[in-house]
């Protein structure tokens, strides 16, 4: 079974933009949601360097831990997920995150806080899959139809990866060893260095089943 | 009047049995397990539809199209 990673080689980012907008394109986020956005650090100096950050569903979420409703789950190929049914949107997944990925669209008439949004690895959510319901809460399920996240796809570099984090492993271990150097990645410790969690799991639809 | 009477009799007993129906409107958590709605696998749907391997396959495919070592050539 695939373990889903994402990976970011900052040799090669040169802050397109296309993640972000790959992503925007395909979920059709709200203004002032970001599920994915690209930092720069040193920017406009000599040897700046470009990393597209989102929720890294990390080894070990630190979200899942904090969240007081227990709207996260774990999928089968290690992506972190929600319940947007279940969210509070109160915002503790946050300030627990590493990454900054949880997102709070503004949701009512005073702007309040609305249920937390945030990448999903192109996986879906908690509803029928390819259902209108489960696009307007949760976006494009593209892993369903055997494709991987369309940021990763995007990418016009391949400095963002996604997929099987044993695949994206060969792939950076063979780029590294061609050009000799670059062999940091950014964020990849934080999310995976420490080990796979037995946190709960959606119980599984019944095939074809209605959520 | 025994009309008015058999009538009301049964809306009484109609309204008693949607009580039935009621479910609680209150989420008990409990601590550290997920309470949400059921997943799919990402295979169980179309256009798999419950073929894992060719999932697999295809998954498989879209990570190794992501090395240009192999796609382009060295």
């Amino acid at each position: 079974m695939a373990r889903m990673k994402f990976l970011c080689d900052a040799e090669r980012c040169i802050e397109c933009n296309g993640c972000v907008t790959a992503c925007k394109q395909e979920h059709e986020i709200p203004w002032g949601v970001n599920r994915r956005r690209v930092v720069t650090l040193n920017d406009g100096l000599p040897g700046e360097k470009s990393i597209s950050v989102a929720c890294m569903h990390c080894s070990d979420a630190p979200c899942m831990a904090v969240c007081p409703v227990d709207c996260f789950y774990k999928t089968s190929e290690g992506v972190v997920l929600h319940d947007k049914d279940l969210c509070i949107g109160c915002g503790y997944c946050f300030y627990a995150c590493p990454f900054g990925a949880p997102q709070f669209p503004q949701d009512g008439a005073f702007g309040l806080r609305g249920k937390m949004d945030k990448c999903t690895f192109c996986a879906g959510g908690p509803e029928q899959d390819h259902s209108q319901v489960e696009f307007r809460k949760y976006g494009r399920n593209r892993l369903a139809e055997g494709k991987l996240p369309a940021c990763a796809e995007m990418c016009s570099t391949k400095a963002l990866l996604g997929g099987d984090g044993d695949v994206l492993a060969d792939i950076y271990r063979t780029r590294v060893t061609t050009r000799g150097r670059g062999s940091e990645v950014w964020g990849w410790g934080t999310a995976y260095g420490k080990p796979e969690t037995q946190r709960p799991q959606a119980p599984q639809q019944q095939p074809g089943g209605k959520s | 009047m025994r009309a008015a009477i058999v009538a009301a009799a049964v809306v009484i007993a109609a309204a008693g049995l949607a009580g039935c129906g009621e479910k609680s409107q209150v989420t008990v958590y409990k601590q550290g397990q997920y309470q949400g709605k059921p997943d799919n696998l990402p295979w169980q749907s179309a256009p798999f539809n419950n073929n894992q391997t060719e999932w697999e396959k295809a998954i498989k495919a879209r990570n190794n199209a992501q090395n240009e070592y192999i796609r382009v050539g060295n």
